[in-house]
């Protein structure tokens, strides 16, 4: 291409004078054309950045794969001394959780309790935040209209913005005290009796500590609330519009459309919407922490304080020295954890990937 | 027509609902006011909760009390130290995200748009996603607190000399948060670059421009908003992440200078620096005789930040959703 | 660059796959200089490839691939090492009319910036003289600065015609173009074609017929990715052309 002598006049293309016998010697007739050097210059730095170029995106694309390797790697490396000798079937299924016990006595790493800890959290909340969840979603997806739906929208999605930390910090200082006084009673009456045994103050105290099971439950409920409401918000728009006429077309009131046609062709993304909340649920950590107080055993009552694994983490690696076996037994629960999340995970991809296939008809 | 004979004050009316369909509205009608409901239960708790942190944290609120620095373990003073920590930790941990990231999704988007490598890398990011921040946390601290940092002591630095000495800091933690983060950065600048039409590059092709070109030119300046939505959400998160620099770097102790310029670059990239969440971790629970507006204080400065910052990337949004060019 | 009698571009036994699937079959054919040729046939005939073959964007599309060779002033597109070089030598116009998202000035601009020219002097005249070359000059030259995409779809069709030609290219190609425009830019379009064709090689893939009828000197016909003829128009149109079955679609018989 000729790209200098652009004064030309006329129509079209512009002369081309005869190729010098040296050029056509030169097989290079479709290339740049020699002009002016400058142009030729900036031309062949900008050809000669391109590859480089090219070579950092490919690399940085593979960010990601190397990310989630070194994690697998870098946290095995940590818990790899420990894990041939430690006991695993009494890892699983004894809640005696002493990591670092005084001079001459043998630890103990039983995490049971841990385990019961971050399942029954994860439980209660998931208890609470479903139902809201998706009845939030429907509202949002069916019923409100407008300057409303925006507004609700924008609330779900500062709600999830809304750190850990705070969230502890909500249920440690607002929360936590008023469960303990809804609980409250003294020992040995009759409310004290009645809420041991319903289990929801445990036999030791007849009362509520603030921390405990419930509170932590309703804190992780408000967090997981915003994924599952802004997940599920997305499964019910993408069901068709067409169902939704077919079944007022029918003669069905609006919830009756959500209940009977909305609900199930949704499902499974409902569903993923749900495990992708669980998923956050399991892995929380400060707000547990925070929230559900300093007991490492296993829960008797709703009000019983409890500890995660994630808490277990974050609290007890300040009292740990590195390469001793409490340190690295913190490590194995992070492997425990890890595994956890990446099934709870992985299955809510399969669902939704199962929708994918499923709505291929 | 109804099947169910109706009572005797509607019968000239053939569409009039029956019992039946009368007790279907009524039923519907209260499970909408009840999803109603829901969303209120999620909104008013959260704004009274709101409104009781900011009227108990009102006594200590004022300028000083984020200019000034904590004092006596964080019983008086106010918040300095950990706002300007919190500060450079974002630009920390943006400087190594945000080029990756970007990066990242452009191949995802661009060079690799179909074939077994978008799929696992795709499964890759979402797998990241779903890391626990703890875990994010033993990661920062096996890889970087105790792989990278002895590296960099032996090669630059004197390891047995605590003032040149390479720490747990503001570098391990701005890369443990990282790391944590780029999932949202590729994700947005993914979707970001996927709602620049493909007509437009095609067009680029045909005159010759490169790849590269077409998206230096065309395809990245018409994507910014959506890149700078994620990187701002990576703000948010980078300023309330707790767990992830608990053992890579943020500490409770650490004096800085009360004027001068020292004040606003007290921190160097290889000592352990104070930040806004770890402060709020520790006054929370772990000082004795903390009084409580403090503690109400220092929840309430972070609250604030977070919700600015977001609100930002909301307005930023809809903005810019209004300035489209094609 | 003279080419000592060698005819502008040369198929020689090209085929082409999209994975499996073969949507050109051995195709050989020669295009004169400064001649318009136009492609005719039905939907899927593999038109729109014979084009991307030409200036390599078949190389983009995924899975793509063809064999045989395209001679162009008696050099192989194959041969060349870098593509966007080629590209820039063929100018194409596509079906759906496409605006960058750039002031029109800078849509014509594009591709001489990507070239390395950045003088205000040689891009004014460059530009003026592309959207003068296209018919768009009178209706835009006071709003140069306006945003491409908000012109009408007529109007974007002629401002890719100028992106076009913003190189002085040799070759133009243009598939289909009138589709989605009104037949009054499509006749202005028309007028400027029987203008660039005294100084440029066009191959116009069309489905109008009466198009390829008014404007090419040699037309071909590919059925389902064979060519079915190659002829001067006036053989293609007349009672008898080399083929029945061109004699059959362009009577409408099918299509």
């Amino acid at each position: 291409m000729n790209p200098a002598p652009l004064s030309s006049a006329g129509v079209g293309v512009e002369k081309r004078p005869a190729a010098s016998p040296v050029e056509r010697t030169i097989s290079v007739p479709l290339k740049v054309r020699r002009s002016r050097s400058l142009f030729r210059s900036l031309i062949g730095f900008t050809d000669r950045l391109e590859t480089p170029i090219e070579w950092i995106i490919r690399i940085c694309g593979w960010s990601s794969i190397i990310g989630i390797f070194a994690i697998f790697v870098f946290i095995f490396k940590e818990a790899a001394p420990l894990v041939p000798r430690l006991d695993w079937v009494h890892f699983f299924t004894s809640s005696r959780w002493i990591p670092s016990p005084g001079t001459g006595n043998a630890p103990s790493f039983g995490a049971l309790a841990l385990l019961v800890g971050t399942f029954s959290v994860t439980f209660i909340s998931l208890i609470l935040a479903v139902p809201i969840g998706l009845g939030a979603a429907v509202y949002i997806s069916e019923f409100a209209k407008g300057k409303v739906k925006e507004t609700l929208k924008i609330v779900i999605e500062l709600l999830a913005a809304i750190p850990s930390i705070v969230w502890g910090f909500i249920g440690l200082m607002v929360l936590g005290p008023i469960i303990k006084s809804i609980f409250s009673a003294t020992p040995g009456s009759w409310w004290s009796h009645t809420m041991v045994v319903l289990h929801l103050a445990s036999a030791d105290t007849g009362a509520a500590q603030g921390t405990n099971l419930l509170t932590g439950g309703i804190i992780l409920a408000l967090m997981s609330v915003p994924v599952i409401v802004s997940l599920s918000e997305d499964a019910l728009r993408a069901v068709p519009d067409s169902f939704r006429e077919a079944a007022l077309a029918l003669g069905a009131n609006p919830w009756e459309t959500v209940r009977k046609v909305l609900f199930p062709a949704a499902r499974n993304g409902l569903l993923a919407a749900c495990m992708l909340g669980m998923g956050r649920a399991v892995g929380e950590t400060m707000a547990v922490l925070l929230a559900t107080g300093h007991n490492n055993r296993i829960p008797a009552a709703l009000t019983d304080p409890v500890r995660t694994i994630t808490a277990t983490i974050a609290a007890e690696m300040g009292e740990t020295s590195f390469g001793d076996d409490h340190y690295r037994v913190l490590f194995v629960l992070g492997i425990v954890l890890f595994v956890i999340t990446c099934a709870i995970n992985v299955a809510g991809d399969l669902i939704v990937k199962g929708v994918k296939k499923a709505n291929k008809v | 027509m109804s099947a169910v004979p109706n009572s005797t004050m509607a019968s000239t009316n053939p569409f009039a609902p029956s019992d039946f369909e009368r007790t279907k509205f009524r039923r519907a009608a209260i499970n909408k006011w009840l999803m109603l409901g829901f969303c209120l239960i999620l909104v008013i708790p959260l704004v009274l909760i709101l409104f009781d942190i900011f009227k108990k944290a009102a006594p200590v609120l004022s300028w000083n009390y984020l200019w000034d620095n904590p004092v006596n373990k964080g019983k008086e003073g106010g918040l300095w130290a950990p706002l300007i920590g919190t500060f450079y930790l974002v630009i920390g941990s943006l400087v190594f995200v945000a080029p990756v990231g970007i990066l990242a999704g452009i191949y995802l988007n661009e060079y690799a748009k179909e074939g077994w490598i978008n799929r696992i890398i795709s499964i890759t990011v979402t797998s990241l996603a779903g890391v626990p921040s703890i875990v994010h946390g033993l990661f920062g601290l096996g890889a970087f607190v105790l792989v990278m940092l002895p590296q960099f002591n032996r090669f630059f630095a004197d390891p047995t000399d605590s003032s040149t000495r390479w720490q747990a800091g503001l570098l391990t933690a701005s890369l443990t948060i990282a790391v944590m983060n780029l999932p949202v950065v590729v994700t947005s600048t993914r979707e970001a670059l996927g709602a620049v039409p493909q007509a437009f590059r095609e067009a680029c092709w045909n005159l010759g421009a490169s790849r590269w070109q077409t998206i230096r030119t065309i395809v990245l300046p018409n994507s910014f908003s959506g890149i700078l939505t994620g990187i701002i959400l990576v703000v948010s998160r980078a300023a309330g992440e707790t767990a992830p620099i608990l053992f890579t770097g943020a500490t409770f102790f650490k004096f800085i200078a009360d004027e001068g310029w020292d004040k606003v670059f007290p921190y160097s990239l290889k000592e352990p620096f104070m930040a806004m969440s770890m402060h709020l971790n520790i006054i929370s629970n772990q000082v004795s005789q903390m009084p409580e507006s403090m503690k109400y204080g220092c929840a309430a400065v972070l609250i604030a930040l977070i919700l600015t910052v977001n609100s930002v990337a909301i307005v930023l949004r809809v903005w810019l959703r209004g300035r489209k060019r094609w | 660059m003279t080419n000592n009698g060698h005819p502008h571009i040369q198929f020689r036994n090209v085929s082409a796959h999209y994975g499996r699937k073969e949507v050109l079959r051995k195709i050989n054919f020669d295009v004169p200089r400064n001649s318009v040729l136009g492609v005719i046939g039905p939907a899927n005939s593999g038109k729109t490839t014979l084009l991307k073959i030409i200036n390599r964007t078949l190389d983009l599309v995924g899975g793509a691939r063809f064999d045989g060779d395209v001679l162009i002033n008696n050099e192989s597109i194959r041969a060349i090492r870098d593509p966007n070089a080629l590209r820039r030598r063929i100018g194409m116009v596509f079906p759906l009319p496409v605006g960058l998202p750039l002031t029109i000035y800078e849509n014509v601009a594009y591709a001489p910036r990507r070239m390395g020219i950045s003088g205000k002097a040689e891009l004014d005249e460059i530009v003026e003289r592309c959207l003068r070359q296209s018919v768009l000059w009178d209706e835009v030259k006071d709003r140069l600065s306006m945003l491409g995409t908000r012109l009408s779809g007529g109007q974007q069709q002629r401002l890719t015609l100028a992106r076009a030609l913003s190189l002085s290219p040799e070759i133009l190609c243009l598939d289909e173009f009138s589709i989605a425009i009104d037949p009054v830019t499509t006749m202005r379009i028309e007028d400027v074609l029987k203008e660039l064709r005294k100084n440029l090689t066009i191959i116009l893939v069309t489905n109008l017929v009466q198009q390829a009828r008014r404007l090419a000197d040699h037309t071909l016909f590919l059925w389902r990715g064979d060519l079915v003829e190659h002829s001067p128009t006036d053989l293609v149109f007349s009672e008898k052309p080399k083929d029945q079955r061109t004699y059959d679609y362009v009577n409408g018989v099918f299509g």
